[in-house]
């Protein structure tokens, strides 16, 4: 199976990663060369086998259901490549 | 002062006053000064935050209030969130980033009372094998400056190989602390999944990263992981289990056990001169009275597919919070909030990085979620399980840390599966989420080597005392470059 031209804009949309028009061929030869790596695992029989999702197989502990404190606001804010008080700024999203 | 002492020696030095954390520090700085333009081991230096430490832990000392590595400076791979200092992972897209706290790790170091030397050069995002994706440019190995140092933590491994540290942090998701280890002529431990925090450890694939240290020998990498290990409530994979002391088994009898050798690793694809020094180190551990026995990993050949499956699948969506909304790299013409994000991931990740980002969103994506993801993480069971099944057979797995000794800089650096295939041997151990140790096992054309050793959950006590015996009979590590 190959990546198609409307495979990678899906993508590119998906992933909010700008591909240039230039650079999509040599993109796709690359992604292609992996999925030809990766469909190896095509060839075993799973049926009746669980998925592992934790590398220690067992499950996610949870912490207490309890509000924590954060003290180091502006630190953060000023992070932030354009805020104001106590937003972070973004190009207008609502008409 | 003697070059290349290991961390033991320089906690004897301290302890005798032969020399104070200030002069040993300044010791290493000079030596950075004097390295680091041709290696490029190091992204960021602050000699006055170092000083500072080290005048802080000279008062210690002084006052007899030190622990093992008080006073020592130790480099902290760029993955690593440390208060105050600027944090880039290796990527244009933190280029700016101040972090405004500390890592888990780094907290501990500094509680340790070690000194923060400098944050080490590493692959972007902790993507590569080689260091060539870091936007810092590629770190040189001390051993041939042609060459790679191996990654992702190239950065560590070369800072310690040339000399310019004693001793570094580094991660591991798929070999990027072994590798790099294997092939600058050092001794790096990877730690069971959950043994050591992930809080403030940038993240890559957060179910296979795991931070252990790059130092010189078994004993300081024992050293190094008594800091480093302990349960972390701030990362809800981190494992509640009492703390051991890493130091007090290094020097048990290993004679009477077992090592297993997995015949798919000791095949024909096994380069034959990386044979040849695999067979001196399985007659050095029979020297010292090690039984081997022949075992089986059948699944070990989907790893690298299984890998490419789940560490893409969750860095993309790990990597997502790289919007250039909240801190980080924002590009600086746009037109509207979609466009913003569009255009600063792709000015501010790398071609690896990216090229990743797109394999998992496609193999997470609508109607291919079962026939990848679900699929790799059925495989990944099955990998599990192979280890399990040995380790009823024997005590620990030997194994290649690295296909081969150090290629050349740009070799590998247009074919992505060819640079996948560095971690072949390392991989499997991520995905089960088992320790493992790359040691220096000799030279093959004047190029150091490593030979790897895998145990079972939590054995790192295990694996450092037979590669602490190896080392006392052995020289391979005490072995250095001369960087010119």
């Amino acid at each position: 199976m190959s990546i198609t031209q409307k495979d990678i804009a899906k993508l590119s949309k998906l992933a909010k990663i700008n591909i240039n028009d230039k650079d999509k061929e040599l993109v796709i030869k690359k992604l292609d060369g992996i999925l030809e790596l990766i469909n190896a695992m095509q060839m075993v029989d799973t049926k009746s086998i669980e998925p592992m999702s934790h590398a220690l197989d067992i499950s996610q502990p949870l912490r207490e259901d309890t509000q924590t404190e954060f003290s180091n606001k502006d630190r953060y804010l000023e992070l932030g490549p354009d805020s104001n008080e106590d937003y972070f700024i973004v190009p207008r999203v609502i008409e | 002062m003697k070059n290349h002492l290991t961390l033991k020696q320089l906690q004897n030095g301290l302890q005798n006053k032969d020399y104070s954390s200030v002069e040993l520090t300044n010791y290493y700085i000079d030596q950075i000064n004097k390295y680091n333009n041709s290696v490029n081991a190091f992204i960021t230096v602050d000699y006055e935050k170092s000083l500072a430490q080290a005048k802080l832990a000279d008062e210690q000392l002084k006052l007899n209030k030190s622990s093992d590595l008080t006073g020592i400076p130790i480099a902290q791979k760029d993955i690593f969130c440390a208060d105050g200092w600027r944090t880039t992972c290796g990527s244009k897209m933190l280029d700016n980033f101040i972090s405004p706290y500390d890592s888990k790790v780094v907290e501990l170091f500094n509680q340790s009372g070690a000194i923060n030397l400098g944050k080490t050069n590493m692959d972007e995002f902790a993507m590569g094998s080689s260091n060539e994706t870091s936007f810092y440019g590629n770190v040189k190995n001390p051993w041939n400056l042609d060459c790679v140092p191996g990654g992702s933590s190239g950065g560590s491994a070369a800072a310690v190989s040339s000399g310019m540290a004693p001793a570094a942090t580094a991660t591991d998701t798929g070999g990027s602390i072994r590798q790099p280890a294997s092939l600058c002529g050092l001794t790096g431990l990877k730690p069971t999944y959950g043994l050591v925090s992930r809080y403030g450890m940038i993240a890559f694939a957060s179910s296979l990263d795991q931070a252990g240290p790059i130092a010189k020998t078994s004993e300081d990498c024992a050293m190094m992981l008594n800091v480093m290990a302990g349960h972390d409530h701030r990362d809800s994979t981190s494992i509640k289990r009492d703390k051991l002391n890493y130091l007090d088994n290094l020097n048990d009898s290993i004679k009477g056990k077992t090592i297993g050798i997995p015949k798919e690793f000791f095949n024909s694809d096994l380069d034959e001169d990386v044979k040849k020094v695999l067979d001196r180190v399985i007659d050095e551990y029979k020297l010292l009275g090690v039984n081997f026995k022949e075992i089986s990993l059948e699944n070990s050949h989907l790893s690298i597919p299984v890998y490419y499956v789940i560490a893409p699948a969750e860095a993309s969506s790990n990597l997502s919070r790289y919007d250039g909304v909240r801190y980080g790299y924002r590009a600086s013409d746009y037109q509207d909030i979609e466009n913003m994000y569009l255009k600063t991931r792709e000015e501010g990740f790398g071609d690896e990085v990216k090229r990743r980002i797109l394999v998992g969103t496609y193999v997470l994506s609508a109607g291919y979620y079962d026939a990848y993801y679900l699929k790799a993480q059925k495989i990944r069971r099955l990998i599990a399980t192979d280890f399990k099944k040995s380790f009823s057979e024997c005590d620990l797995i030997l194994a290649p840390s690295s296909p081969s000794t150090a290629f050349k800089i740009g070799e590998k650096k247009e074919d992505p599966v060819s640079m996948y295939m560095q971690d072949m041997y390392t991989i499997s151990t991520n995905l089960a989420g088992l320790p493992a140790i790359s040691a220096p096992a000799g030279f093959i054309n004047n190029m150091p080597i490593g030979f790897q050793l895998i145990g079972n959950y939590f054995s790192e006590s295990t694996i450092l005392n037979f590669v602490h015996e190896y080392q006392k009979q052995t020289g391979w590590h005490q072995e250095y470059p001369e960087v010119r």
